[in-house]
């Protein structure tokens, strides 16, 4: 399994002008990684961290976006995987975390134990999938995610993070968001 | 009898949303808007119709586009409305967003208002978007169409919601 702190640092070692949207614990990790203007942060009706960067990608279609999404927030917005496959932005990707758990509300299990979402991803209509439960299986995969075209969708087998309560505000704050919009 | 009242031209509302440069259409199929609406929206080539699987997708979406400059409407039904409701609280009302949402409220008696319809569902649309302090206008006739498109321009020049309450079934010529 993947600690998912080391993969971000992976993965911000690679990005430059990439649109990144993350929510819940993965923006909490991402964001400790690397704070840029161009981090987009989807919180206040979870599962809709997807949706945000597809319209993102659609309304800038030279920038590719990447969406930092958890299980759990899938679960809650499972119908995305189609959308997704049936607009199939060229410049998107949609890397969902899994650990089963629902860190931000209290490290209760989801009910996803048995779904892979990989191959939900495919059955969806999203051709290319990848399931990685490497540190250097997801480093290996990096270069393909920010050059090849999309939509690509990434699941990542990672260790439980920390739980407890955690503050979101200043990650959606007005003034994030203006900065955002600036930076694009 | 409905038929003895102004019509609503779907074509009159679609010349609307291109007055007001709207870009996408996001929607889940309703049947009050379908034929009317929806139908002659699918084949317009000034007009990106993105189908979804559940309202609620409407509102990130949306808000993504927005970033980008893009302008959206969400065309869904009333019951999708209320499905939406905590993406629509925190989009359009936490967030303030230019949120554009066109509602049909499908099964409204063309005689009553909708705060007086025997429908449940209907009748709290209005008292709804009151407490969540979105404004809306109410399209029931090719006459009203006009609020439309300055509504829109409203909306992304100031960011914040707005909703169109269609009252009664839109008619493809």
């Amino acid at each position: 399994m993947i600690d998912r702190k080391q993969a971000w640092a992976k993965l911000a070692a690679h990005i430059s002008d990439e649109i990144v949207v993350a929510t819940y614990s993965s923006a909490t990790d991402w964001i400790a990684t690397v704070d840029r203007p161009l981090n987009y942060f989807s919180f206040g009706a979870m599962g809709l961290a997807s949706s945000h960067g597809l319209g993102l990608a659609l309304a800038r279609p030279e920038r590719r976006v990447i969406v930092l999404d958890g299980d759990g927030s899938l679960l809650m917005n499972l119908g995305t995987l189609v959308t997704i496959g049936a607009v199939a932005p060229k410049n998107f990707v949609h890397m969902v975390v899994r650990n089963e758990t629902y860190e931000a509300n209290g490290g209760h299990p989801t009910p996803g134990a048995k779904a892979h979402f990989a191959a939900l991803a495919r059955e969806a209509g999203i051709a290319k999938t990848h399931r990685i439960d490497t540190l250097d299986g997801f480093e290996a995969l990096i270069p393909s995610l920010l050059k090849d075209d999309g939509p690509i969708f990434v699941e990542l087998i990672v260790e439980q993070g920390e739980l407890g309560p955690r503050s979101y505000k200043d990650m959606y704050s007005k003034v994030r968001r203006t900065a955002f919009r600036a930076a694009l | 009898m409905e038929a003895a009242q102004a019509p609503l031209h779907g074509e009159a509302i679609i010349d609307a949303l291109k007055q007001a440069r709207v870009d996408y259409v996001l929607s889940v199929p309703d049947l009050h808007t379908s034929s009317g609406l929806l139908k002659p929206i699918a084949s317009d080539p000034d007009l990106k119709l993105i189908r979804v699987c559940k309202e609620d997708e409407t509102l990130g979406i949306s808000a993504g586009l927005s970033y980008g400059d893009k302008r959206a409407l969400i065309l869904i039904q009333y019951t999708g409305f209320l499905y939406a409701m905590n993406a629509i609280r925190a989009m359009a009302c936490d967030h303030s967003m230019p949120i554009c949402l066109m509602i049909g409220l499908l099964g409204k008696e063309p005689d009553k208002a909708s705060r007086d319809s025997a429908r449940f569902g209907v009748r709290i649309i209005e008292p709804m978007l009151d407490v969540l302090g979105i404004a809306y206008h109410r399209i029931a006739e090719d006459a009203d169409v006009a609020q439309i498109a300055p509504a829109i321009d409203a909306a992304y020049a100031q960011s914040k919601p707005i909703a169109f309450l269609i009252e009664r079934r839109p008619v493809h010529a």
